[in-house]
């Protein structure tokens, strides 16, 4: 069993508990038919307020292959949120019924009042531009499997740095690591927030770097991860059509960058990585994508206390 | 200006000068309904920080203290009782407040769920600044206005 039920942030989980889930995860990998039924009988609860494909997917999936079931909602419209039931209220709804609750929510720290409302496990599958804790397992273990560790790396983390929920988890996760050079590539408008500055990168001693360029460190990486510009967490369209097409990498970068370097990308990707950079060895971000769902197996299995 | 002494009450004594308002206001002492005679000295001389606000709340012997530390930390409250001051109290910033600050970040969700308590954590205790228990949105004492 993991320390806390609650998996709002990465820093919910230890560096030894996300290494045992990674560890899980590689061997579910290997052995998929050992855990096809660890979970039988337990259900678990997806509430997707905000929309999504592979973290919503994902998560069912691995329930699935677990052998457990899932319900919920993908549109909240069809719910009772759209008489204006509150959180609250709709968690303690959904406790009577499931054994595991994942939320994905556009308000920043709507998990934090799931969680305040039920016993249940509640997992943060996004919470506006704010944290994406599943999402990290995934990108930490895609980083373990294709680099062969954490320690040492140069990471570049390029576009929406200010809304990108996935570099914020990351960047968390990544503070505990030894060695690591983190290099930050946006725009001005689109800087990290100053939460994550001050109280991670600052407050453990990261060696960070700030870009406005990507060209100018490419050649540097060990590890690109490119976000898209959010249109969804814009309150003024005309910024986003200003900013959204701020990088694009293609083949012609791709010169730039290492021949071991991989390219990472949480997913959906609008124009920031050209699709002739699909067929690159060094692109990862299909690869990484089902990652995600053996790190959500695991998850939920140590969340639960199942074992094979 | 002569404003005369209080037999039992508060005198909230060194709020820097101008923030008289904005602590009653975070006290909750500036509403209809309040029922203590409050004094409101703006600008008095102040030998420590040439000038200072002083509120005298007359028959109040509680206060929140949290609050005085989040608005006037460097005042001095004295509690006054029988025309004698029995204590001074220095405040100090709190750990954590909750239902006195609002959060200022519109994607939180303190914004549009009802009936949860607005939370805040001290962040940086030399610039006084707290962040919110959900978003983790950083608010600075210094930028804190009375709406």
């Amino acid at each position: 069993m993991l320390k806390n039920k609650y998996i709002l942030e990465p820093m919910d989980l230890t560096v030894e508990e996300m290494d045992e889930i990674f560890e899980l995860a590689e061997d579910i990998m290997e052995n998929p038919a050992k855990y096809a039924h660890v979970a039988d009988g337990k259900i678990m609860a997806t509430l997707f307020y905000e929309p999504s494909t592979r973290t919503r997917l994902s998560f069912t999936a691995a329930m699935l292959r677990l052998g457990g079931q899932v319900m919920g909602f993908s549109d909240p419209s069809a719910s009772s949120v759209k008489k204006g039931e509150s959180i609250s209220d709709t968690i303690k709804t959904v406790s009577c019924y499931a054994d595991i609750i994942v939320m994905r929510h556009p308000k920043e720290g709507a998990p934090r009042v799931a969680a305040s409302a039920t016993d249940l496990p509640v997992i943060n599958a996004g919470d506006g531009g704010h944290q994406h804790p599943t999402q990290t397992l995934t990108d930490l273990e895609t980083i373990r499997k294709y680099k062969g560790g954490v320690e040492g790396l140069t990471i570049g983390l390029c576009g929406d740095l200010m809304f990108g929920r996935t570099v914020h988890s990351l960047i968390k996760a990544l503070s505990r690591y030894k060695n690591v050079r983190i290099k930050l590539i946006s725009p001005k408008e689109l800087v990290i927030p100053e939460y994550v500055r001050k109280n991670v990168m600052e407050a453990s001693g990261m060696d960070y770097e700030e870009f406005n360029r990507l060209e100018d460190v490419l050649p540097d990486l060990d590890v690109l991860y490119m976000t898209r510009v959010q249109k969804e967490r814009f309150f003024n369209e005309d910024d986003y059509i200003r900013l959204k097409d701020f990088y694009i990498l293609n083949a012609e970068k791709m010169k730039l960058a290492k021949p071991d370097m991989i390219i990472m990308h949480p997913l959906p990707r609008v124009n920031e990585i050209a699709k002739e950079v699909d067929d690159d060895p060094r692109a990862c971000y299909f690869k990484q994508m089902r990652m995600g769902m053996f790190v959500r197996m695991a998850l939920v299995m140590k969340l639960l206390g199942l074992e094979a | 200006m002569v404003v005369d002494s209080i037999k039992n009450g508060l005198v909230i004594d060194h709020i820097k000068a101008g923030n008289a308002m904005k602590l009653l206001h975070y006290l909750g002492v500036d509403t209809e309904q309040g029922t203590e005679t409050v004094a409101i000295i703006m600008n008095a001389t102040s030998q420590k920080a040439g000038r200072k606000d002083i509120v005298k709340i007359e028959d109040r012997t509680d206060i929140d203290m949290d609050v005085v530390g989040l608005i006037a930390p460097e005042a001095t409250v004295n509690v006054i009782k029988d025309n004698v001051l029995v204590e001074k109290i220095r405040p100090e910033l709190p750990k954590s407040v909750i239902n006195v600050l609002s959060c200022r970040n519109p994607r939180c969700v303190t914004s549009t769920e009802r009936d949860i308590p607005q939370i805040f954590i001290l962040n940086d205790e030399v610039n006084m600044e707290y962040r919110c228990r959900y978003c983790d949105e950083i608010i600075a004492m210094r930028d804190v206005k009375v709406l």
